[in-house]
């Protein structure tokens, strides 16, 4: 391990260390992705990924994110952007959830759609992406349908929690199963031109307010559809709450 | 009282996106909300001056009420 580090050091420049000196590290001392990324941020060294984070986040910020497990709840039109955000910010365990498999339908605005994937689980397709765009990150996917019985088992270990859901009843066992752990949910939904945001905390009767007598099912979203932009634009700032609510980063 | 209503998404359907009125000072929310011919329960977020509000509250003169219908899309 000593090794390693001297190795990571030697060929650092400056402050930094290109993902080109990790990827070697990684192959010659036969160690983790990930383990090598928290040695160099441990060291102070700023994997090269990152340097257009650093105006924004320092180090000790970097390091922090990359030891954070987020678990996002949904993989479709939020969850799609989320989990793409996440991992190029650096975060460094996510669990990925989601029952569902992909559908024609999903393709106008789901980031992970595309038609070769149609019919394929999106917790899995999710799972393949975050692998392909940084190798840091380690990834639990579970094609499986979050609820009140699962939900504090699947979001196990998870600091925080981001609700990309698409059911009000599956909001309700996801701030449960919050509730349950004591950690924060960044909730989002989406209709139409329209969108909301907002970081629950465990304390917060927040969900009830929003959602109260709802009987399950849905909202205005079956009236107004999901177009490309605005699930982009609620998952980006889902994102932004999500580093805010994180000890050590926001 | 003067209060300014804004109405979003499915609640602008047949109504107005803005819109100032006058109510006598003890009016509710909830009041205001049946006037719309909006059920209670249809509603998800409702604001007063920016902030979350109860429909039990009352108003002030130039307050603006916000009533956003329920989102669960993801």
């Amino acid at each position: 391990m000593k090794d390693c580090l001297q190795f990571i050091q030697k060929r650092s420049a400056g402050s930094q260390v290109a993902q080109s000196v990790l990827a070697e590290a990684v192959e010659r001392f036969g160690i983790g992705w990930k383990q090598c990324e928290v040695m160099a941020l441990e060291h102070g060294l700023l994997p090269g990924r990152y340097q257009r984070n650093a105006k924004m986040l320092d180090v000790s910020q970097q390091l922090r994110l990359q030891q954070s497990t987020v678990a996002v709840v949904g993989c479709g039109g939020l969850g799609g952007y989320v989990l793409e955000e996440l991992a190029r910010l650096g975060v460094g365990h996510i669990i990925a959830i989601d029952p569902d498999r992909f559908e024609e339908h999903n393709l106008n605005r789901q980031l992970l759609c595309l038609p070769e994937n149609l019919g394929q689980s999106k917790a899995l397709v999710a799972a393949e992406r975050l692998a392909s765009v940084n190798p840091a990150l380690c990834v639990q996917a579970y094609c499986t349908a979050l609820d009140a019985d699962n939900a504090a088992q699947l979001l196990e270990g998870a600091d925080i929690a981001v609700d990309a859901l698409d059911s009000i009843e599956a909001r309700r066992a996801l701030g449960g199963g919050c509730q349950k752990l004591g950690i924060p949910m960044v909730h989002g939904a989406i209709a139409g031109w329209f969108g909301q945001v907002s970081t629950l905390y465990p304390e917060s009767q927040m969900l009830e307010r929003l959602y109260g007598s709802s009987d399950g099912g849905k909202g205005v979203e079956t009236e107004l559809g999901n177009p490309s932009f605005t699930p982009a634009l609620v998952a980006s700032l889902q994102v932004v709450l999500l580093g805010d609510s994180l000890p050590g980063v926001g | 009282m003067n209060i300014t209503l804004k109405l979003f998404a499915t609640f602008r359907q047949d109504r107005f996106k803005i819109e100032q009125r006058d109510y006598p000072d003890s009016i509710l929310i909830r009041d205001i909300v049946a006037e719309l011919g909006i059920e209670l329960e249809a509603c998800g977020i409702i604001m007063v001056n920016g902030r979350h509000a109860l429909p039990e509250a009352p108003l002030k003169n130039d307050d603006t009420l916000s009533l956003f219908p329920k989102v669960g899309g993801g």
